[in-house]
């Protein structure tokens, strides 16, 4: 572990409906470091926080309470504005269930985060071919995503995640929705970013198997991490 | 980003075409009746225009007319005497009394339908007696020969001016074979010759009342002769009056008719002089069609309401579809303000088509409702589509805005988990 600190949550908690009879506080202190250039997995049961924790660190929501240090910069008390600076420049999202805009170009898909960093339209549609082809779908950027396949689709969004040159891939259950030899190849595409680009990624996931592969592995148990190892299947 | 935006706006307005359609169906009815009562109401307006230019709303006419009485009982019924009419004193009094602001005073009488005959063949004529004023308004074009002029006014010579329409019927198109020449006509079994010296050019009376297009024309004689014709003492049940440049007309007509009940109607115990000024006619059937342009305005207004309230609830029905695209756009860094004017841009999109779709179709019945009333096709004008466009944007955002605003304060957490 020698890079330099790109992510550290100190003392994180998330509570929901405070001041109410059913306040309910999901996570109890959380305290994390991620380095950059790291292959990170968080593992745990549905309900054990996982999702409120990934919402934080991608600055989707706020925290309760803690700091929270993206990039040697306190995102914890940032303005809404702000935070959309930082999802878009920052952080790349790769979800469950791709997201990906409907009725809409793989290609426009791709250059979306850039348009919100209103970049120029040439360069966005050059940037969004070449994140295209490194994904291996530069023959299908013209079609819409109900003409892609689960893998493809995944694809697309793992470059659309690129766009901006974030410092940390955040991938929520990315093989979750999909069959195992479809799912190998995205976590190899995860890998090759990692190996060859160098890209800090952070992995959500409840699948053990899937979770060995990673450099480091934290165990989220209600709210709590529980345990932090190497993965035995990771290869540097 | 504004064209990425309505590149956006397109998209979705394209994958839900029928939608879309209806949508804006309020917009394009409510716009529509705009330019079409627009285009019929200047249409209508200028042919009125035109109708009273020709005869003349320049001119004030002065009739003979009986008093009003606040008593019933009062009324008594007679028939108009010599001493009632207008007399030619009077008009030189008037004429003298209002010497420099009175332009000139029109005078005509119709003597009688008459027969002229040339080598057995035979026109129908209105013998029409008219002062050198009344000539010079009719602004007749000669096509042969020469006008009536002062001579033939003050020496009551029995010239008269032929009309081509008549004059085809009695020599052909060879005008020069009558003019000049002497010509008999029979009015009320009596002949009577006049000396054509003129022939001009028969102009139909052409209106929003319809077109007349009587057999006889007018034969033009100068207006001692008419009533030398009738051994009849010159007098008048009407004249016309037209004002010098510059001097207010309405009051220059209140002044006579004031000056002529004044000194000649006092004590008259049935009739006056009544002013009737054709430019309040003219203002009174304008402000009539304004008030119908304004009732259907009210009515486009009250569609475009509804058009507007539909453009806001499919926006939120849109938005409420699209919650895990906008929560996936925040997600990729979309501020508020980009999904605001995303879905503002949508609204004004929807408003700007349906506006110029109702542009489109207004135009088309506008003209033919126009073809129909006036026979002249209208259009809009260029103010009234830009003015419309301009309005339709304005409409996008008014109602664009709620709709636009609830989306752009989405929680993103919520809206990617939307289901």
């Amino acid at each position: 572990m020698s890079g330099e600190v790109i992510i550290e949550l100190h003392n994180i908690y998330k509570r929901y409906y405070i001041g109410q009879p059913n306040e309910l506080e999901i996570l109890h202190g959380i305290d994390l470091t991620v380095r950059k250039g790291e292959f990170v997995s968080i593992v745990g049961a549905s309900g054990s926080g996982k999702s409120t924790l990934m919402n934080i660190i991608g600055v989707l929501d706020r925290p309760t309470e803690g700091q929270y240090t993206l990039s040697n910069v306190d995102v914890s008390a940032a303005k809404d504005k702000e935070l959309s600076h930082i999802r878009n420049e920052k952080i790349g999202f790769v979800f469950q269930t791709y997201n990906l805009i409907p009725r809409t170009s793989a290609l426009k898909n791709v250059e979306l985060p850039m348009m919100y960093n209103r970049k120029s339209p040439s360069y966005r549609r050059e940037r969004a071919k070449e994140l295209l082809s490194m994904v291996d779908m530069e023959e299908r950027m013209q079609h819409t995503p109900d003409e892609l396949s689960g893998g493809q689709k995944q694809r697309v969004a793992i470059a659309r995640a690129l766009a901006n040159n974030p410092s940390i891939i955040l991938a929520d259950e990315p093989t979750g929705a999909l069959d195992s030899s479809t799912g190998r190849m995205i976590m190899d595409l995860f890998h090759k970013l990692h190996r060859e680009q160098g890209i800090t990624i952070i992995l959500i996931t409840h699948s053990n198997e899937l979770a060995e592969e990673t450099e480091r592995i934290l165990t989220l148990k209600d709210g709590v991490i529980t345990g932090e190892r190497r993965g035995s299947a990771y290869v540097s | 980003m504004f064209l990425d935006n309505i590149g956006i706006a397109l998209t979705a307005l394209k994958s839900n075409k029928l939608r879309s359609l209806l949508t804006m169906l309020g917009i394009v009815i409510g716009i529509s009746a705009v330019i079409a009562i627009m285009i019929v109401g200047d249409a209508v307006n200028s042919s009125v225009m035109d109708t009273f230019n020709n005869i003349g709303a320049n001119s004030v006419s002065f009739y003979l007319s009986e008093k009003e009485f606040e008593d019933e009982s009062d009324y008594v019924y007679r028939d108009r005497k010599q001493s009632d009419m207008i007399s030619e004193e009077m008009l030189t009094d008037v004429n003298e009394h209002f010497k420099g602001k009175l332009d000139k005073i029109i005078l005509n009488t119709t003597v009688g339908q008459a027969s002229v005959s040339e080598k057995n063949k035979n026109a129908s004529v209105t013998i029409t007696g008219m002062n050198a004023a009344a000539i010079s308004s009719k602004k007749l074009k000669m096509l042969e020969g020469r006008p009536l002029g002062s001579r033939d006014f003050s020496s009551s010579a029995k010239t008269a001016l032929i009309s081509d329409k008549a004059a085809k019927k009695l020599c052909g198109n060879n005008f020069n074979a009558i003019v000049g020449k002497p010509l008999e006509a029979m009015l009320d079994n009596k002949m009577f010759t006049f000396t054509i010296v003129g022939v001009y050019e028969y102009q139909k009376d052409s209106s929003i009342f319809g077109s007349s297009d009587s057999e006889s024309t007018a034969l033009y004689i100068p207006l001692r002769t008419a009533f030398s014709l009738s051994n009849s003492d010159i007098s008048f049940g009407m004249f016309e009056i037209e004002a010098s440049d510059g001097v207010d007309q309405a009051t220059l007509t209140d002044d006579i008719e004031r000056y002529i009940n004044d000194h000649y109607y006092k004590n008259n115990n049935l009739y006056r002089i009544e002013a009737v000024n054709l430019q309040s006619i003219l203002e009174e059937s304008k402000g009539a069609i304004d008030k119908i342009k304004i009732a259907i305005a009210a009515i486009a207004a009250i569609s475009l309401l509804v058009g507007g309230i539909g453009v806001m609830n499919i926006m939120i029905v849109s938005i409420t579809e699209r919650t895990r695209e906008i929560g996936t756009r925040k997600a990729l860094g979309a501020e508020n303000s980009s999904i605001r004017m995303q879905f503002i841009t949508e609204a004004i999109v929807i408003c700007v088509i349906g506006g110029i779709l109702g542009i489109l179709i207004g135009n088309g019945l506008g003209a033919l409702a126009s073809k129909l009333l006036i026979h002249k096709a209208g259009t809009a004008s260029v103010s009234a589509v830009a003015g419309c466009v301009l309005f339709s944007m304005a409409f996008g955002v008014f109602f664009g805005y709620y709709p636009a605003n609830k989306a752009a304060k989405l929680n993103p957490i919520d809206a990617l988990r939307y289901e």
